[in-house]
Parts: structure tokens; C-alpha cells; sequence
């Protein structure tokens, strides 16, 4: 009975939360990436790097509260950075509309070629990112680190394991949850988000009905500006700052969209959850939970590490190409491909 | 006058025109049907009269108003409803979302026009939480036909609304058709199955390679000897 | 759904002849050579002729058939892996220690393929789903049984120095024709999933695939050792050292009125050329041929007009994955010339930016479903990239003299120096696209 106790905590710990985590921060990048394809029809490839520079202005934000002595009790001043974060990247990303994507809409051209301007958006905002807060690692949270520490949790249960839970991570997942909700009510209950859905569904037959297409377009991007930043953000406060490391994201958020079913917002919550918990279940070592779970006379002696923690982004590739295989539509249907 | 009056038009999608001196015209609860062989340009009749095709000559004119480079919205606006012959639903939203965005134009958001529709078409009441992709091709038409009425048109064009549904489903709609038409709405419809239509019509344009060769009253059209040889003799399929 | 315009063939203006251009970007490298230095301008020619390779290969996915590979990266990096794979001496140790039980986990994959074929082929409904999840899972544990001891006994063998197979060590030049063979065969793969899907999941398939290849050659150190890197791998052409020592050398130098190591660094550098502009001449014929040839004339037909060529009943899927393979294989050729030239296999240098993204620039500057534009977009975007590094740090240098000696700012301009250079590239695409999207070399 205790050995499954600990077991469990273990698992809690090093799957079950983490994967949590990841999924939501995975859902959430993925749901920009969704809603773009869905409205502007094209796989935005600079949404990793919108990611980044959103991050970016809310770390430089958090800088100056910092410096001017600011807190917010246990949780990470960055908080207090979101909107004006999410205010700056909106303007970009309209900004970037405005001057490149809009002119290939106009012209009707090859859905390719969008995917071709957003690589070179990519390459701008890489650029950018990098000139003006470096490459190297840059950890921004403060407040307290962890809202149970293991050692606590071992006092308190008197259990061998302890469960650790960090502030970030139970940030992350309340955050997501409330932008999650406040998305999906936007876009079930007010006009303008059924009106989203309708363009997305019928071009031809919204622009029938009185939809403005620009209109829709702006507000596209403005949720997607929202949801990169906020996206980035959890992600940094739980993992570090590196600007590479949102270029790698792009791989399973992709992946989660396409999982879910490209162009449903439903979709790429779940498909960022399956990556998620994909990733870590698979890539870590189950000895000391087979330890606990197996018979007594029994100790592993290999890792029990279904695949190498280097190989983690093998998974969003792999979960990729058997839906593209087996499925291409995804989970619930997405856009013909 | 009549609410619409097209007249003269002469229009194509390149170089060469499909309408060659076309004359159309429908008044308040008049059925009027255009029917004719294929290429005719039954279709790209009305696409003009709504606006999404290019006069070059000719005049439309809406409730003693010229029309002529008004783009669709703006003629949705003014008063006109159109029922696309394919891709007439949102599939993916509910059939109730789908009589929302019908009345997407209007300040009210359609709030006392939508029991309307309903009355008018009590299959779409039922299945007004349903996505309008997983309904049968009879109930998906009176889900189009439905959204266009959102906007309570004067005038509602439909492109083919029977094409393709059977014989009952295609019955039930013409019934409906006629409802909207008793309301004061003029009708202006094309059709394929030539018979049929011209059955319900007050006004019948038999179209042929972009002229108007025959205009009558609906029965008189049945009952000329030279049009059931000519169109309504063989198999209409 | 709104009709697709197409990017490509209309009549190029007057400045767009071939020739012109050409003779501009030979006269940017000759400047380089009188401003600079004559071995940077070799240096830089050297890499302009394998861009330019790169971007023919693009082009034959891009300019011929429409399709976006964002997996360039991959390609070149397994070209490079060939190089190693081809030239690098045999480690007799690690064989004798591991090869066994890497041959025999070869066989347990093959195994599992055939296994997985058999059930897909004799079974159907709930059995073959058995079956194939039986076969994938005994597959699974018993290549980790003969796998994990091999590589761990490969990896044993003197760490330092090699801690891997090594090569065939055979002529270098052959493995520039593996690189093309591996590149063909990643790419056979990739294509078969994901050619005859929309054009943006071919995209992040590939990006996918690049990952993987760049994952599999980081780690598996018994194969390439990983990021330990190869050095030391033998030349088609002479090295320095020896020339700069031959006696008959110097005096040549001499009777010049050179340096002896200064003739020895060109000598070399124009030795490489010669056999790159081999390769490139080669191609650059091989690629007219076929773009003018029945197969050619298809490819662009089915581009542009796909439901039209599928009507026809032309195999649109199958012609994709011949120009996605052929394209891979030549990418894979130029990796491992670039590999050749370095002399060693550094896995870390396999950037995204550097690669797939940059060569995409030189397709859509220079002309896609051109080949001289391709070249030229090679050269062009390659020279670009380089000097505006040089360009950045002097920039940088001339704003520090208008700063503080210890001022924060001016050591974060020299850094940030090296990042303009992704800017100024992700600019350069967007107005090309915009502005040029037919390229400077447009098609004909």
C-alpha cells in the first residue's frame, strides 16, 4: 500500500505534473498556431519566435520592476508584466501583418508562400530577440520557488517519496486553464467569435453574410499575440529564458495542432496534452516506480527508459507522422488537407 | 415598376460573355424562375443581378435604384438574399449559429426574426443544435434557405435550391418557397428541374445562350407546345 | 477556394541577363580579394560554389515542383556523416568489440519491418493489430538486448580519440556519392509520408525529419561520435604543410615572389574549387537537361496546374518524390563536400538558419525553376551572409567609438553584431517574395 503510495508520488512528480505543465504550455502555443492556420490558412513557422519576443519584453518589464523594488508576495512580479508583454507583441504581430502577409492576401497567392514570409518573419524576430537580450539563459521568476517543497511533503505524509510542486508549474496550469476558458466562451458565445468560426468554415458564405474580413484577421492576430506571449511566459518561468529554445517548440506545437485537428481550437488543447504527456512518459526512467510497484526479490537494473531524454522531440516527429499516416484530418477533423 | 428589374445585360467571366441581352424582372410575392439548357447562363443571370459578376451592359436596379457596381454585401444590405447552390451552410456550426450569422448585418441580431424561420421551417427548428454539415441535403437547403431569410429580404434569389435532393425533399421546398413568397417576398429562383418549377412559378424565363427566348406566366410556358418539346420533353437530369 | 497565382515565368527585364549578374558577383568577390584578402575571397568562393549546390537541389523541390523543404538541414547533415562514414579509417577495436551486435541489430530491425509488412499483408481487423503490436514490442526488447551492450562496448574503445566505428576508409570522393545516396534514402522516407499532403505539412514534416537526423547524429556516438566530432579526415587534395615544405614548391614561390605558405593556402583553395566547379558544372548541366527534358516540362506543369495534371492522369504524388529525392540527394553531395573542405564533422554546426533557411533565401533571390539563378543565389546570398558579419562588427566598432570606453552598451553591440545578420536575411526574403518573387535569374 505504501509502495504504491510512493510509486504514485513519484509518477505525480516526474510524469503526471510536469506533463501537465508542458501540455498546457504546449496547448496554448499550439492554439495561436491553430487559429492562424485556421483563419489566414497558412503554418505560421515565426510563432515560436513571437513567442520569444514576448517573453523577452516581459523579462526586460520584470527587470525594471524588480530594480524598483516591486514583489508580488509569493508569486513572480512577471506576472505584472503580462499585459503590457502581450500589448507590445500584438503590435508586432499586427505590425508584421500589416507590412508583409497582408500584400500576399490581397494578391491570393499559394498558401506556401505565406509559410515562405513567415520563415523570413522568423528570421527578423530571431534576430531581434537575440540583439537585444542575448543568448545565453536568463531565469526571471522570483517570489517563492516551490509551493510544497519534497522535504515537506515527506514530513507531513511520512511517506519515502515527496511531492514537490512548484509555484511555476501551478501558475501555469491555473493560467492556462483561465485563458483556455475565457478562449473557448469567446469564440462559442460572442458575435465577433462566431464570427471567427463562420470564416473559418465558409469563406466564401461569411463574406456573404456582412463578415469583415479584416476585422477578423486583426482580431486573429491579436488572440494569437496574446496567447504566444502568454505562452512564452509560463514556459519561461517554469523552464528558463534561451531564445533557441522556442524555435525547437515549433516541432510539437505543430505537431499537437495537426494531432488535434489543424484549424480546431478544442484540437489543439488535446493534441498539446497527448504531446506532452508523450514526451515525458517516454522519456523517463521508470526503475525506482518499478521498484516500488514490482514484487520484492525483484531490482531493475537497467533505467526502464522507454527513450532517451535527448530523443524527446523524436516523439512530436513520430506522433506526426503516424497521424499523418493513419489520420491526417486529426483528432476532431481538421482542414482538409 | 418592378421591385427588380434587370435589363439588357450583357456580361462574362473572360473575355467572351456568357449573357448576350438578358431581361429579368420580379415584383413583391412574384415567383419568378429561370430555366434553360446548360450554359445557358441561368446562373450567371442572377450572380450579376447580385453583384458578383461584372456588367458590360445592361442596368440592375433594386427598388427604383440603380445597382450597377454595388458589390454583394452592400445589395444584402439593401435588401437582397442569396442561396448559393453549394457551400450555402457553415458545416461546422450549429444550424442555430448558422440563422446568427444570416443576421450577422443586422443591429438586433435577428432576435424576433429567427422564430420566424423557424416557424417557416420547423425540420431546422428540431435540429437547431445540430452542425448543419451532418444534416441530410433537404434539411442542409432549408438551413441556407433559412439563413438568407435572417436578413428579411425583399427579394430572395435562389441558384438551383433543388439540385441534387429527391423528389419529396424537392416538393417540401417548394412549398416553403411559396410560404415565403405569400409573406410578400419576391422570389427569383434558377432551376433545373424545369417542370417542377414552373409549376410554382408566376413568371417563367426560358433562357437559351444568354437571351431571353421565352417569358410567360409559369402555366402558359407548360402548356406551349414548342417549350415542352424543346426543354421539358426528355429526361431533365 | 481563391486560385493560386503562380510566382514563376513571365519575360525578365533588360538588367536581368545572366551574364551581368554574373559578372557583378564576380566582381564582388574580386574586391574582396584587392579590399580584404585573397585567401578570404577563395575562402568565400569555396563556400558560394557548395551554397550554390545546395540551392540547384532546393530548387529541383522548389523551382520545379512547388515543394517546401524545411529540412534542408538534415540532408546536408547526412551528406556529411557519408564523408565521415566513406573516408574515415576503420577502428578494428570497436568493430571487433561491437560490430556483431550492431549487424545483428540491423537484422532485428529488418526483422521488425518484414514482421510488421507480413502482419499488415496476411492479417486483417483485431489480429493484425495483435500481431503488429507483438511484433513492434518483442522487437523493441530484444534490439535493446544486442543494441544498448554493442554501442556501450563501440563507445568504450579509446573515448578520446575515436569511441566509434570509423569508416570504410575508402577515397573521400566516394563518399561525396554516399552523401547523395543517404540523402536519397532520408528523403525516399520522409517523401512517402508526408508528399500528397498540403504544402505546410510537407514543411513541418521536414522540420521534423531534420530534427530526428540531427538528433540520431548528436547522440549515437558509436556512429559518428556525436558532438566529440571528427576530426582529421584525409583530403582529395594536398595539404599546406607538405607544399609549404616541398623544396621544388618554395623555390616556385620564390621565382613568383610570393610567400611560400601564401601560394600553399591558395594553391590548396584553388585546387578544392577546381573540383567543386567539377560538381557544379556537372550539375548545373545535369539540372538544364532535365528542366528542358519531357520529365521537366511535367514537373512545371504539375505545378502550376495540379487538378489539371491529376486529371490528365499523371502520377502527381510519384513525380513530387522523384524531385524531393532528387533535390535531397544533391544537398546531400553538397554536405559532404563541405564536410571534405572542413576537414572534420562538427554535428553542432548543423544550424536550422545557417542551412535550410538561408539556402531558402538563395532560391527566391536568385530565381526558383532557374538553375543559373539558383547559382547565382548561391553565390550572391552566400557572400552576403558572410560579409555582413565582417559589415555588423565594423558597424558595431564605428558606434562604440561614439560611446564610453566601459559603456554596457558598447560590449553589447559587438555581440549583438552577429544576430543583424538573421535580420538582415529574414528581410532580404520577405521583399524578394514581395518584390522579386520570380528572382533575379526568373524562369524561362
Amino acid at each position: 500500500m505504501i509502495d504504491i503510495a510512493n510509486a504514485f508520488i513519484l509518477l505525480s512528480n516526474f510524469v503526471l505534473i510536469p506533463a501537465v505543465t508542458y501540455g498546457a504550455q504546449l496547448a496554448l502555443g499550439a492554439l495561436g498556431i491553430t487559429l492562424i492556420y485556421a483563419i489566414l490558412r497558412f503554418a505560421n513557422f515565426a510563432h515560436g519566435d513571437t513567442m520569444a519576443f514576448g517573453t523577452m519584453v516581459a523579462i526586460f518589464l520584470t527587470w525594471g520592476m524588480q530594480a524598483l523594488g516591486w514583489s508580488l508576495g509569493g508569486l513572480p512580479v512577471a506576472l505584472l508584466s503580462l499585459p503590457f508583454a502581450i500589448l507590445a507583441t500584438v503590435a508586432l504581430v499586427i505590425g508584421t501583418d500589416k507590412l508583409v502577409y497582408k500584400y500576399f492576401r490581397e494578391k491570393r497567392v499559394d498558401p506556401v508562400i505565406f509559410v515562405m514570409a513567415s520563415v523570413g518573419v522568423m528570421f527578423m524576430m530571431n534576430g531581434l530577440v537575440r540583439i537585444f537580450i542575448g543568448t545565453g539563459d536568463i531565469n526571471f521568476a522570483d517570489g517563492s520557488r516551490f509551493l510544497i517543497r519534497a522535504r515537506e511533503f515527506r514530513d507531513m505524509t511520512g511517506l519515502d517519496e515527496g511531492l514537490a510542486l512548484r509555484t511555476a508549474q501551478v501558475i501555469t496550469i491555473v493560467v492556462a486553464v483561465a485563458v483556455m476558458a475565457g478562449l473557448f466562451w469567446f469564440l462559442q458565445k460572442t458575435r465577433t467569435g462566431k464570427s471567427m468560426r463562420a470564416f473559418s468554415d465558409n469563406e466564401d458564405l461569411a463574406l456573404l453574410s456582412g463578415i469583415k474580413p479584416e476585422r477578423v484577421v486583426m482580431v486573429t492576430w491579436i488572440i494569437a499575440g496574446a496567447l504566444a506571449t502568454i505562452a512564452g511566459v509560463l514556459y519561461g518561468l517554469d523552464k528558463g529564458f534561451r531564445p533557441f529554445t522556442y524555435f525547437q517548440l515549433l516541432l510539437p506545437m505543430f505537431a499537437a495542432a495537426i494531432l488535434g485537428g489543424i484549424g480546431q481550437p478544442i484540437g489543439a488543447v488535446v493534441g498539446g496534452f497527448v504531446i506532452a504527456f508523450s514526451e515525458v512518459g517516454l522519456t523517463y526512467a521508470y526503475r525506482r516506480v518499478l521498484d516500488y510497484l514490482g514484487p520484492e526479490a525483484w531490482e531493475p537494473d537497467g533505467l526502464y527508459q522507454l527513450l532517451e531524454t535527448e530523443y524527446k522531440f523524436a516523439v512530436s516527429f513520430l506522433l506526426l507522422v503516424i497521424v499523418l499516416l493513419v489520420r491526417p484530418t486529426g483528432i476532431f477533423r481538421g482542414r482538409i488537407v | 415598376m418592378s421591385l427588380l428589374a434587370a435589363n439588357n445585360m450583357r456580361g462574362g467571366y473572360g473575355a467572351a460573355d456568357i449573357l448576350q441581352d438578358c431581361t429579368i424582372s420580379c415584383d413583391r410575392g412574384e415567383v419568378a424562375v429561370i430555366v434553360g439548357p446548360n450554359g445557358a447562363g441561368k446562373s450567371t443571370a442572377i450572380k450579376a443581378i447580385f453583384g458578383m459578376m461584372n456588367l458590360r451592359e445592361g442596368e440592375v436596379s433594386f427598388g427604383g435604384k440603380t445597382l450597377n457596381g454595388m458589390p454583394p454585401q452592400a445589395r444584402v444590405e439593401a435588401g437582397m438574399g442569396m442561396v448559393p447552390q453549394t457551400n450555402n451552410v457553415f458545416p461546422g456550426m450549429t444550424v442555430e449559429e448558422n440563422l446568427e450569422m444570416g443576421a450577422f448585418l443586422r443591429d438586433d441580431g435577428g432576435a424576433g426574426v429567427i422564430e420566424k424561420v423557424y416557424e417557416l421551417f420547423p425540420a431546422v427548428y428540431e435540429k437547431r443544435n445540430q452542425h448543419a454539415g451532418e444534416l441530410s441535403g433537404g434539411q442542409r437547403q432549408q438551413v441556407a434557405v433559412g439563413r438568407a431569410m435572417m436578413t428579411e429580404p425583399s427579394l430572395l434569389i435562389l441558384d438551383e435550391p433543388t439540385a441534387g435532393v429527391s423528389p419529396i425533399v424537392m416538393d417540401e421546398l417548394f412549398d416553403r418557397i411559396l410560404e415565403i413568397a405569400k409573406t410578400g417576398v419576391a422570389i427569383l429562383m434558377v432551376e433545373q428541374n424545369a417542370r417542377q418549377a414552373l409549376e410554382i412559378a408566376d413568371t417563367g424565363y426560358v433562357l437559351v445562350q444568354g437571351q431571353n427566348r421565352y417569358t410567360d406566366t409559369g402555366a402558359a410556358l407548360l402548356a406551349d407546345q414548342e417549350v415542352r418539346a424543346t426543354f421539358l420533353g426528355g429526361d431533365q437530369s | 477556394m481563391s486560385a493560386p497565382t503562380s510566382t514563376h515565368a513571365h519575360a525578365p527585364a533588360a538588367w536581368q541577363n545572366p551574364w551581368l549578374l554574373f559578372g557583378i558577383m564576380a566582381a564582388l568577390l574580386l574586391l574582396t580579394g584587392f579590399g580584404q584578402s585573397w585567401i578570404l575571397a577563395l575562402t568565400i568562393l569555396q563556400l558560394c560554389m557548395i551554397s550554390a549546390i545546395m540551392t540547384l537541389g532546393v530548387n529541383v523541390q522548389w523551382g520545379y515542383a512547388g515543394l517546401f523543404n524545411a529540412g534542408t538541414m538534415g540532408f546536408v547533415a547526412l551528406g556529411g556523416m557519408a564523408a565521415v562514414l566513406a573516408a574515415y579509417p576503420p577502428v578494428p577495436e570497436a568493430w571487433s568489440a561491437g560490430g556483431t551486435g550492431i549487424a545483428l541489430s540491423a537484422l532485428v530491425i529488418v526483422g521488425i519491418v518484414a514482421g510488421v509488412v507480413i502482419a499488415r499483408r496476411q492479417l486483417t481487423g483485431l489480429a493484425r493489430l495483435l500481431a503488429t503490436l507483438a511484433v513492434l514490442v518483442l522487437g523493441y526488447v530484444l534490439f535493446g538486448q544486442v543494441f544498448g551492450p554493442a554501442t556501450d562496448a563501440i563507445e568504450a574503445v579509446n573515448p578520446a580519440q575515436t569511441g566509434f566505428l570509423g569508416g570504410a576508409g575508402v577515397r573521400i570522393l566516394l563518399g561525396w556519392a554516399l552523401g547523395g545516396v543517404l540523402a536519397a534514402g532520408a528523403a525516399w522516407i520522409i517523401g512517402k509520408i508526408a508528399i500528397g499532403l498540403r504544402s505546410d505539412y510537407l514543411a513541418i514534416a521536414t522540420l521534423g525529419i531534420a530534427e530526428i537526423i540531427l538528433a540520431v547524429i548528436k547522440n549515437e556516438d558509436w556512429l559518428t561520435r556525436g558532438v566529440k566530432n571528427v576530426t582529421g579526415l584525409p583530403r582529395p587534395v594536398p595539404y599546406e604543410v607538405d607544399l609549404q615544405t616541398d623544396p621544388g614548391f618554395i623555390d616556385l614561390a620564390a621565382s613568383w615572389g610570393v610567400e611560400p605558405n601564401f601560394l600553399a593556402s591558395v594553391t590548396v583553395k584553388l585546387a578544392f574549387i577546381g573540383l567543386f566547379a567539377i560538381v557544379l558544372v556537372t550539375l548545373v548541366y545535369l539540372a538544364e537537361k532535365a528542366l528542358h527534358s519531357p520529365w521537366g516540362r511535367m514537373m512545371r506543369a504539375i505545378r502550376d496546374r495540379p487538378d489539371a495534371a491529376a486529371a490528365m492522369g499523371k502520377d502527381v504524388k510519384r513525380r513530387h518524390l522523384q524531385a524531393f529525392i532528387i533535390g535531397s540527394a544533391i544537398c546531400g553531395i553538397a554536405g559532404a563536400m563541405l564536410v571534405t573542405v572542413d576537414g572534420q564533422f562538427t554535428p553542432g554546426s548543423y544550424q536550422p538558419l545557417r542551412f535550410t533557411f538561408l539556402v531558402l533565401v538563395m532560391v527566391v533571390v536568385g530565381g526558383s525553376g532557374n538553375n543559373f539563378g539558383s547559382v547565382l543565389g548561391g553565390f550572391l546570398i552566400w557572400f552576403v551572409w558572410v560579409q555582413s558579419e565582417t559589415l555588423g562588427f565594423a558597424i558595431a566598432d564605428l558606434a562604440s567609438t561614439v560611446l564610453a570606453e566601459e559603456s554596457a552598451l558598447r560590449a553589447h553591440l559587438n555581440e549583438a553584431a552577429v544576430h543583424l545578420r538573421p535580420v538582415l536575411m529574414g528581410l532580404i526574403l520577405v521583399l524578394a517574395l514581395r518584390f522579386a518573387p520570380r528572382g533575379l535569374i526568373p524562369e524561362r
